[in-house]
């Protein structure tokens, strides 16, 4: 019976799609712990840079923080829009794009219209959706992702960077996947430039180490205080975009991880149905088969 | 005096040692026990340790140096 087949070549190709879809889950459970453990490596050195900054800018005003932490007029915005180079990871990435558009809809509408709301994409799905849309897209640095590491992204930063002190853009935002666990991940969006007075790293609410900071040693700082924080706002920068990216990279492999779980459950669904199917129209075609041969006999004792 | 040299990467050195030399951007200075404490960024150069081990050398292209009660922090790029 041809349905009979037709029911066998379906089994068989879902199965093969389930074999796959087991096989990208257990692909992506891996690097999601390789991405985790590069988000732990970074912590030590945020932790550290930040306390540093809290160190030095507790004696200083906010005004000596340098081009890269004085608000400007926002005319020229860049917005940076970090996913993946990859799909089949449920909406990672269209939730990051459908921010972003967004934003520059919403938000930044009247900058739009002047031409000055720029794009800067970091992940092929987010170049290709803003290639279609010429008058904000700038560019991307998809290649980052080939080999993640904090040279690659400290690159990107330093020329965001110089684009921001040269005055090509008056502030610049991150939107990105925030890796709470495996299973969730929120879109937000950061600020990176201007820097915050104290700093994006900063914790919010009160400092609890106050009595700490109390017994402070006296530094002796070299070359001065002033040098030291503009020395190090690039680095916390650069901390912030490679936070970002590492926290969007250990989302893009949570969300893989979750949604191809979720095809290989709904895989093992259909293959339950369609065995179920295939099971009763080969019953049928057995019984049809008995009843033929039954009649045939009626027939000739008749 | 313990020493941590600390990348956004990752941690390349943790151990006891008796004395680091940094390349300062006022100049290269060394660290021994019981030195003040002291902030300084750091220019491009080599960080050299030397442990229980014999010394080491890191090359660095930049970074902070911290010191607080012999205990030395180095954010290395």
């Amino acid at each position: 019976m041809a349905n009979l087949k037709e029911v066998r070549i379906r089994i068989a190709s879902v199965i093969s799609t389930q074999q796959i879809t087991k096989a990208m889950k257990m692909v992506s459970a891996a690097k999601l712990r390789r991405a985790q453990d590069a988000i732990v490596q970074m912590r030590p050195y945020a932790a550290k840079l930040r306390e540093m900054m809290e160190n030095i800018s507790d004696s200083l005003d906010s005004s000596t923080g340098g081009v890269f932490a004085t608000a400007r007029p926002v005319n020229k915005v860049l917005i940076i829009a970090v996913n993946s180079n990859r799909g089949l990871c449920g909406g990672f990435n269209t939730n990051v794009n459908r921010a972003v558009n967004k934003l520059v809809r919403e938000d930044y509408a009247a900058q739009v219209k002047e031409g000055n709301v720029k794009v800067l994409a970091i992940g092929k799905k987010a170049a290709d959706f803003f290639n279609k849309q010429p008058n904000v897209y700038a560019g991307n640095h998809n290649d980052v992702y080939l080999k993640l590491s904090f040279d690659a992204v400290s690159a990107i930063a330093d020329k965001v960077m110089k684009e921001f002190a040269d005055g090509n853009y008056d502030k610049v935002e991150v939107v990105y996947n925030q890796f709470k666990n495996a299973a969730v991940q929120y879109v937000i969006t950061e600020q990176v430039l201007p820097m915050a007075p104290h700093g994006p790293l900063t914790p919010k609410g009160g400092t609890p180490n106050a009595q700490e900071k109390g017994m402070k040693a006296d530094y002796i700082f070299e070359p001065n205080k002033e040098e030291l924080v503009l020395d190090l706002i690039p680095k916390s920068i650069k901390i912030q975009l490679y936070k970002a990216i590492l926290d969007s990279h250990a989302s893009e492999h949570g969300a893989r991880m979750t949604a191809m779980n979720k095809a290989t459950d709904n895989a093992g669904d259909i293959l339950k149905a369609l065995r179920l199917e295939y099971n009763k129209r080969r019953q049928a075609a057995i019984t049809g088969e008995i009843l033929e041969i039954v009649a045939g006999a009626e027939a000739l004792n008749g | 005096m313990h020493l941590d040299i600390i990348t956004p990467d990752k941690k390349i050195y943790s151990g006891e040692v008796t004395s680091v030399s940094v390349p300062g951007t006022g100049g290269r200075f060394q660290i021994l026990k019981n030195h003040a404490p002291i902030i300084s960024s750091l220019m491009g150069g080599k960080i050299k340790v030397e442990d229980s081990e014999g010394s080491k050398e890191f090359d660095v292209k930049g970074g902070v140096v911290e010191n607080l009660k012999n205990n030395v922090i180095i954010l290395a790029e």
